[in-house]
């Protein structure tokens, strides 16, 4: 397998009137073509910041840390993300190799503009397509993301399809600059759960028939189970344990996967107690030292937690663990 | 004698809609629900956006009007038809009826001290005769919520989404309602904490004899907190029984679809039999006969002409004409 996107030791914070925030640290993975990857981590973990920095699309306020390194891998070569500049460098990345799919699709689409214009717009920006031909190009692809009578949703407003039919034609745009890297940004958590299982399986399908590589933000487990081949999970900014989906969710290793998947609440067994994570998410202005997750983690194992960030260790192959529960076994 | 706290017969709320004098048409965001709500029960009311969950629960509070039919409130104190409350009752009755808000961070000012957050309902509704009071009453809900003295004194952006909605219960529970209607109370809140707010509720029932009606549109967390479901659609009950006795067997038709649907935390469950074509129609657009059957993979012809009534069997009340032979074609 060939890498299509690797980032290292990507740190980012930005600068606001209460001081400096860290919102990612030192977070290095790389996705292979055609991989879907989970990003999973509750609100403040910063996995949305990390999606947007593949795109450079985080706001001024942003600093990169001299470090970071994104690589894209382009069928011309491959491509360093940050040091992009000028809008034209910038196509490549936002909306060219890769797409981006929002939460909200009534707020990612323009209201007083017809979805088709919407979607012929950006093929012309982004390919050498001719209005004719864009506009047939959308119509197919409105039509292979389920959307019945595609020719007359074409001409239609935002503000006249459903909720699923939105997040639908917010994926078909997506889709029809052909990009090589597809964010889905919990493209599932504001549609209902019936709808949620369609847009699933849509994707599932456009996976299998398109082969892009995918990462799939989101907070919810069950989605990345049914979605994703390998996980990644994120508290506080950092990377905290990464592996195929499977070993994560049935053998998860660190602390707070462990607790996260304690705190669902299963429908298998109806009598298990709740058990929350214990404490708050801290404020992003009062990290905490050494161990980010150190403050609400039951299996502190000694000063080092406090004082020392975990490096990560390698369990086996494919999955990784930053916790200091796991040195020994590294070393 | 009865036991129930709140008793609704043939509820319905409709809206006209567009204004002027032809506006003729209707939307009937909760059409004929009857139920039963026990005392002490944690209540439960699932369904999509739209099916007319936060409507049924507004109307028991009577922050809705009532278009027809009845809700009778019984606390063993006093009893009240909602449908007719007149001022001084129904002043009385925002006492012991309070709503919980989903998003923790919209329901809180920012200008307003914890403290004063929670004070609020008491000096609106005067029911204390002096600062000392206010301040006793604030500082005991505040411990059972536990929220410290030193938060009192802090404004709600200082404070994280589980802490604001512990704010927010302890808001709603100053008053020393009976009746606490939460509507998605724990939506906006992140797993890891969740799971910790939804121990306080349950807490909290317990220690103060509370009723709640949760409503919600996720099953998973239904199914561990409440000891009775009710399913809407489309403004309709369509099935109701107690949690487990419809987790383990479900009779309607959209409530297996519902189930089939949540995504399962094995990644080698491929359950893809049941899901659901199509979307919840438009409540102003509604389709004769059985409202589900637009989606309903086993409609035939009677569930398009003649619209199902909900039937008791077993204390596990369903509305659909075919129940019983798909129970048996296609066993849950």
């Amino acid at each position: 397998m060939t890498p299509l996107i690797e980032v290292d030791n990507l740190t980012l914070q930005f600068r606001t009137d209460e001081g400096l925030i860290t919102a990612v640290e030192d977070v290095s993975f790389t996705l292979m073509k055609g991989e879907v990857m989970g990003l999973v981590g509750e609100s403040g973990s910063g996995k949305s910041v990390t999606a947007k920095a593949l795109m450079h699309l985080n706001a001024r306020n942003a600093i990169y840390s001299p470090e970071s390194r994104i690589t894209l891998h382009t069928d011309t070569g491959p491509v360093d993300v940050l040091s992009l500049r000028t809008p034209r460098e910038l196509n490549v990345v936002r909306g060219g190799a890769i797409s981006m799919i929002f939460q909200e699709p009534m707020a990612s689409f323009a209201p007083a503009i017809s979805i088709g214009k919407q979607m012929v717009e950006q093929l012309l920006l982004h390919s050498d397509m001719s209005k004719a031909t864009a506009k047939s190009v959308s119509i197919e692809m409105l039509d292979r993301v389920g959307i019945s009578d595609a020719a007359r949703r074409f001409d239609q407003y935002a503000f006249e399809l459903s909720g699923g039919m939105r997040q639908r034609a917010m994926i078909a745009m997506a889709l029809s600059t052909n990009p090589t890297l597809l964010i889905a940004d919990e493209p599932t958590t504001a549609l209902d759960v019936t709808i949620q299982a369609q847009v699933i399986d849509l994707m599932k399908d456009l996976v299998s028939e398109f082969g892009m590589g995918i990462i799939f933000i989101t907070h919810d487990l069950g989605v990345v189970a049914q979605t994703a081949d390998r996980v990644n999970v994120m508290y506080l900014g950092r990377l905290v344990e990464e592996g195929p989906v499977r070993e994560v969710i049935r053998n998860p290793r660190h602390p707070y996967t462990q607790g996260l998947i304690a705190a669902l609440p299963k429908l298998e067994d109806l009598d298990a107690p709740l058990t929350p994570v214990p404490g708050d998410i801290p404020s992003p202005l009062e990290r905490p030292s050494g161990c980010v997750f150190n403050t609400r983690c039951s299996q502190v194992v000694g000063e080092e937690c406090r004082a020392l960030v975990p490096a990560s260790c390698r369990l086996d192959e494919m999955h990784s663990v930053a916790c200091h529960i796991y040195r020994e076994a590294a070393e | 004698m009865s036991d129930s706290l709140i008793r609704a017969s043939g509820l319905s709320v409709h809206f006209p809609i567009g204004s002027g004098l032809f506006a003729k048409q209707l939307l009937k965001a909760v059409d004929n629900v009857s139920l039963e709500i026990e005392k002490g029960s944690f209540f439960g009311l699932v369904g999509e956006s739209g099916s007319g969950k936060t409507t049924l629960g507004r109307a028991l509070l009577n922050a809705v009007p009532i278009s027809a039919g009845t809700a009778h409130y019984d606390d063993g104190e006093v009893a009240y038809d909602l449908q007719e409350l007149d001022g001084a009752e129904l002043k009385d009755y925002r006492t012991r009826a309070q709503l919980i808000f989903q998003d923790p961070y919209a329901a809180l000012s920012p200008r307003m001290t914890v403290r004063d957050i929670i004070a609020e309902p008491l000096e609106v509704m005067g029911l204390t005769k002096g600062r000392a009071e206010t301040d006793e009453r604030v500082r005991e809900i505040a411990a059972r919520c536990r929220l410290n003295l030193e938060h009192l004194r802090r404004f709600p952006h200082a404070f994280s989404g589980g802490q604001r909605q512990r704010i927010s219960i302890a808001r709603a529970l100053v008053s020393g309602p009976k009746f606490v209607v939460a509507d998605e109370s724990v939506a906006a809140l992140d797993v890891s904490i969740q799971a910790d707010v939804l121990n306080l509720l349950k807490q909290l029932q317990d220690e103060l004899g509370l009723t709640f009606m949760f409503i919600s549109h996720d099953l998973s967390v239904v199914a561990h907190t409440c000891d009775h479901v009710a399913v809407m659609y489309l403004g309709r009950l369509i099935e109701t029984a107690p949690t487990r006795k419809l987790f383990e067997a479900p009779r309607h038709p959209y409530t297996k679809a519902l189930f089939s649907a949540i995504p399962s935390l094995d990644p080698d469950d491929d359950k893809t039999a049941q899901k659901l074509a199509g979307e919840i129609p438009s409540p102003t657009d509604q389709p004769p006969g059985c409202k589900f059957q637009t989606r309903c993979p086993h409609a035939i012809d009677i569930c398009k002409a003649q619209e199902p009534v909900l039937a008791t069997e077993d204390g596990h009340d369903v509305a659909c004409h075919r129940w019983k032979e798909l129970m048996e074609l296609v066993p849950a």
